[in-house]
């Protein structure tokens, strides 16, 4: 009942940008497979009663008020950066993508 | 490829347009963090752990986006969720130090609403909601070196400030038979949601600002034949027009898309599915990446935030706080107010409206609300550069000048001066009369000593009235005037020249 192939996993890899050999791919697919079906054991498990959740905790609405709180400052928020200008982060040149 | 007029387009194409316009809420506080939301700060200057994603960093729902996102949702006609959920949406770009946008996917606070909007003559379209969810804006990158723009850049620099400011993605279902009056309504839908937003205070909705941005789709189909049913004419492939940011730009995209597609459509070549970015200069757009292949966010849930679940009393309750449809306020006032449609339209195009509502609701009549505010104040903004809403004066003030007009105690000139006065900073308008000593002079005795004194001095226009001339009575009325400093009432003293001169009035 897995489903994943090789080039499904190598699809996954390169929206997530990671470079994979392609020893690496069969090895990756076999593993992933393997959590796709324990997924699925699960989902057999489960019957039609219980409702889908995306939380183990039976909580909602925890919230905040809108008040600002301090903020960090310019050079606390640059200072793990690898490199910065002007205030900004600076960063390699984005190739041909766009949000 | 043949080129199309945009009218010949639209009788061999039937055109078929959905809207997603993304409103900037304006929160004191950003979605997930308790930094400013702040537009124009130093860079980097309201960012924390959460919005420039450190490892660690918990994100909390800002109650306040909940709240104003469901009134966004209630004014649109939606239903109100029980229980939605936020969701990641996996992008890598700079623009969101995380690497993915907290959304809403398959869950959005607000589902399946309409909203009607109202055309310049009056007719009714009605829009499709299909969803309006929460999610949090991306910051700003600045493209170094090249051309500026993105191919060819050497490096970008990123200024988080906006990442984490709130949002609010309005979608709309495929909007169809509009056919030549598209780009009127695209434009009518994206104007209402901006009137609704701004009256409701939940954003500045200043599209010039990127408060409020749209993105256009767009795509053609053959036109049915007489007597068929032309939605049973199954859509064509759409292009879909990014951050098109004026009302304007909107009735443009959609001509240049339409004149696009049918020029393609027409030599039988395919209209791609895909991104196309929006050139205002000009007026065009181009081609971005195909949506086939670009498009795989992998979304889901995301597991640092707990549902919302809006109680259902507090959403009624909420649902009390939703303004008139801005059309429909506009259609009531105007016949209220008993303006001409070109009248209606110079106070709304002023942004005059709620000023003279509020003049109105101060005691001032209509009439003269809109004198005040579209003449002497509205010439004062345009001096300043600033808007009508931004002059240092309120409704109640312009309303007590206009009350003193009407009682007699000021005349047209006199009220220009404490309105002036007023702006100036001078207090409010009965300081301004006392301290200036503007208050006209009513006192009789004062007057008559006046106009003897004038008609002492020009005999001969004296003659003149007693002999039937009574129009030369002018000269008296101006040398009183002019004697009075402007503060004299003009009709009261031509009376007591006529008397004087033993003249029937």
């Amino acid at each position: 009942m897995s489903s994943l192939d090789s080039a499904q996993v190598a699809r996954l890899a390169g929206l997530a940008r990671i470079d994979l050999t392609a020893e690496e791919l069969d090895r990756l697919s076999g593993q992933l497979n393997a959590i796709v079906d324990a997924v699925a054991t699960v989902s057999e498990a489960v019957g039609d009663d219980v409702p889908a959740t995306s939380h183990p905790i039976p909580m909602a609405n925890v919230h905040r008020e809108d008040v600002v709180q301090p903020s960090l400052t310019n050079a606390q928020a640059l200072s793990g950066a690898p490199d910065a200008e002007d205030g900004r982060f600076r960063v390699p040149r984005i190739l041909g993508e766009e949000a | 490829m043949s080129t199309l007029t945009y009218e010949s387009a639209l009788e061999k194409y039937d055109p078929v347009f959905g809207i997603e316009v993304h409103v900037e809420l304006n929160t004191a506080t950003k979605i997930f963090c308790g930094c400013a939301n702040q537009f124009g700060s130093a860079p980097n200057t309201n960012v924390c752990p959460v919005c420039i994603g450190l490892p660690g960093s918990m994100p909390v729902t800002n109650e306040k986006v909940v709240e104003s996102a469901v009134r966004l949702g209630l004014a649109l006609g939606c239903s109100i969720r029980e229980s939605s959920r936020f969701a990641r949406k996996n992008y890598f770009y700079p623009d969101l130090a995380k690497d993915y946008q907290i959304s809403q996917y398959d869950e959005p606070t607000c589902y399946d609403g309409e909203l009607e909007v109202v055309l310049d003559d009056g007719e009714v379209v009605t829009v499709g909601i299909e969803r309006a969810h929460i999610e949090e804006d991306a910051g700003k990158n600045t493209h170094v070196g090249g051309s500026g723009g993105i191919q060819g850049a050497d490096y970008s620099l990123v200024d988080y400030n906006r990442a984490g400011v709130p949002l609010v993605e309005i979608v709309t279902r495929p909007i169809e038979g509009t056919a030549e009056r598209v780009a009127e309504v695209a434009r009518a839908y994206v104007a209402t949601i901006r009137d609704i937003v701004k009256a409701m205070d939940i954003s500045d909705g200043r599209m010039e600002q990127g408060s409020l941005r749209a993105d256009v789709n767009l795509s053609l189909r053959p036109k049915a034949a007489d007597g068929e049913d032309q939605s049973a004419v199954p859509f064509g492939k759409r292009s879909e027009t990014k951050n098109v940011n004026s009302l304007r730009a909107i009735e443009r995209a959609i001509h240049f898309e339409i004149v696009r597609q049918a020029g393609l459509l027409d030599a039988g070549q395919p209209v791609h599915q895909e991104t196309r970015h929006w050139h205002e200069d000009t007026g065009e757009t181009t081609s971005g990446r195909s949506k086939e292949e670009a498009e795989d966010y992998r979304y889901f849930p995301e597991p640092d935030l707990l549902p919302v679940e809006p109680d259902a009393a507090w959403v009624e309750s909420l649902r009390g706080t939703i303004p008139e449809h801005p059309a429909k306020r506009r259609a009531r006032l105007q016949e209220e107010w008993a303006f001409s449609d070109l009248e209606m339209r110079d106070a709304v195009n002023a942004g005059a409206l709620d000023l003279i509502a509020a003049t109105i609701a101060a005691g001032a009549t209509p009439a003269s609300a809109r004198k005040w505010w579209l003449g002497e104040l509205a010439r004062t903004a345009n001096d300043a550069g600033t808007s009508l809403d931004g002059l240092a004066i309120a409704p109640a003030q312009v309303a007590a000048v206009q009350a003193m007009v009407d009682e007699g105690k000021l005349n047209d000139k006199l009220a220009r001066q404490v309105i002036e006065g007023v702006l100036a900073g001078e207090g409010e308008p009965s300081e301004v009369v006392a301290a200036r000593g503007l208050e006209i002079v009513s006192d009789d005795s004062a007057l008559e000593a006046a106009v003897d004194e004038a008609l002492a001095a020009q005999p001969d226009v004296l003659e003149k009235i007693q002999s039937g001339k009574v129009q030369a009575a002018g000269a008296i009325v101006g040398a009183v005037m002019k004697a009075t400093r402007g503060q004299a009432d003009a009709g009261r003293v031509r009376e007591i020249i006529l008397q004087r001169a033993g003249v029937n009035p």
